[in-house]
């Protein structure tokens, strides 16, 4: 048993290629407590998308654990909500029965009436009140991310994964995303593990930034971050978070390999 | 807009209609060569008993054929789709068996099964309109993107519900894009057969009965009475479309 809802330890894993083995984790640790929210950043290519498939049970690892719950992760588990870059929206489904879709697969007591109420009021919460009977393809970008958002958690997972999930999207729709996502935080706790390239969405919506190093992916760095609650735009603009990110930068680029000599240069 | 979609296909017919005869009456064509479209009400008047019961053996044996094409092309589609070793192993032999000309199975089949003139009809029918369904089908199968699947998987959900809830309704818009080409394909298996073994049935066999006869204007009612029978279908596939998948239809932004 442990404190934390998610703890991943000691984690090696490594894929089947035809010119052999090609390692992507190699001692990853990560550790989430109930409530917490935790960034994953690192160099592209590193392994974390392949982080999200172990968590949510989609893949075993070579070696070490997975924990979610004081529970060892075996298999898929429906405890689980995902949210990708693409957000996967299923076309022949209005939007309303897109957020439903989850509780259709989950056990549930919910009635029908009761599915369709859970997914309105979390429509209305990004934002998306007057769209459940649109279909995807009339929703923009931005949208219909919101909606695969109300999907991941419409049946209220412990674990939320989020894979890049403002990575397709432009600077102002992201920034309108990452306030949304904070809005659904406190509205719908969940305990979170966030991919991204992006620096400033890190500090910004994670309460702990993990830096991981180039293939195979270790966890090379561990940031908590000291935002208030409240969190504003307005905050990543401050000394407290321009020295954040440095730092964040500055260990992006010890994973890339490339620290000393450019960081003279720069 | 609903009276000019039917107003515009109908204009285009009898302007084809009318070139099709100022053609045969510019040549100076008899009838032997090139029956025209003012023949056809006689012949059509003459044997309009015939063309009913030919017309409908015609029409239920290429349905029943198609329909086995569907059950068997969606089967075998979900092996391919779902499996790489099987669609490794059966894309060669299908290919191969695609390309045989189907008038070559004729014959073979009139042999094979002799006197069955409905199951032989029925079976060339589905041997020639199956192929794109398969395909079509394990083409949508196996290009569903992961995330479709993992979005599922997480969830605890099976494979057989993952197929009913997304590869299935997914492959919607190819299955259909390949029905269409399908029912083309099955009139002209039906009327191989109908055409070939003696003593046959359905229009192919009154066609060549009116070839026999040398009664052209026949032989040229039957092509259009087929035609008809074909547009009659496919416009069934078309409503089916509609219906099932609908949503794939994108109508353009303003």
């Amino acid at each position: 048993m442990s404190e934390n809802l998610i703890e991943i330890r000691g984690v090696r894993h490594a894929y089947q290629t035809k010119d052999g083995p090609l390692p992507v984790l190699d001692g990853l640790e990560l550790k989430v407590p109930e409530g917490g929210f935790a960034a994953v950043v690192g160099p592209s290519g590193c392994g974390k998308s392949t982080l999200t498939r172990l968590v949510a049970g989609l893949m075993k690892p070579d070696a070490g654990e997975v924990w979610l719950h004081g529970e060892l992760v075996k298999g898929p588990k429906s405890t689980v909500g995902m949210a990708f870059q693409n957000p996967v929206l299923l076309e022949w489904r209005t939007i309303l029965q897109n957020v439903i879709l989850p509780l259709e697969i989950v056990p549930t007591k919910m009635s029908k009436r009761k599915k369709e109420d859970r997914a309105r009021k979390l429509l209305s919460l990004v934002g998306l009140e007057g769209f459940e009977d649109k279909r995807p393809s009339e929703l923009s970008g931005g949208m219909r991310q919101r909606a695969s958002l109300c999907r991941s958690i419409v049946h209220k997972p412990e674990v939320l994964i989020l894979d890049e999930p403002f990575g397709a999207l432009d600077a102002f729709t992201r920034e309108d995303l990452w306030q949304t996502m904070h809005k659904v935080k406190s509205e719908e706790p969940f305990t979170g593990v966030l991919i991204t390239h992006d620096l400033r969405e890190s500090i910004f919506l994670a309460d702990q930034v993990v830096v991981l190093s180039g293939r195979p992916a270790r966890t090379q760095y561990v940031m908590d971050v000291h935002l208030t609650a409240e969190r504003d735009i307005e905050q990543l603009y401050t000394s407290e978070s321009a020295e954040a990110l440095n730092i964040l930068r500055r260990q992006i680029q010890i994973a890339q390999g490339r620290s000393g000599v450019e960081e003279a240069a720069s | 807009m609903k009276l000019r979609q039917i107003l515009v296909p109908m204009a285009a017919i009898v302007i084809f209609g009318l070139v099709w005869e100022m053609l045969v009456w510019a040549n100076g064509w008899p009838d032997y060569v090139m029956a025209s479209p003012s023949d056809l009400p006689p012949a059509y008047a003459q044997y309009w008993e015939l063309f009913l019961v030919m017309g409908w053996q015609t029409l239920w044996r290429t349905v029943v054929g198609l329909v086995l094409a569907i059950v068997f092309g969606v089967l075998l589609g979900m092996i391919m789709g779902f499996s790489k070793l099987m669609r490794d192993a059966l894309y060669p032999l299908l290919v191969g068996f695609n390309a045989i000309p189907k008038a070559t199975v004729v014959p073979i089949v009139a042999l094979l099964f002799v006197g069955e003139h409905n199951f032989n009809t029925i079976l060339i029918a589905f041997m020639i309109s199956f192929f794109p369904i398969a395909v079509s089908v394990s083409i949508g199968l196996s290009t569903l993107e992961p995330e479709y699947r993992d979005i599922l998987r997480s969830l605890g959900a099976s494979q057989t519900t993952i197929f009913w809830k997304i590869a299935l309704p997914k492959t919607l818009p190819e299955f259909f894009g390949a029905l269409k080409v399908a029912v083309t394909l099955a009139f002209i298996g039906t009327n191989l057969m109908e055409i070939v073994s003696p003593h046959g049935r359905g229009l192919g066999a009154l066609f060549d009965s009116g070839k026999t006869n040398s009664d052209y204007p026949l032989m040229f009612a039957v092509l259009i009475a087929l035609a008809l029978m074909g547009i009659l279908l496919y416009y069934v596939v078309v409503a089916l479309e509609k219906i099932f998948a609908g949503w794939a239809e994108r109508t353009p932004s303003h």
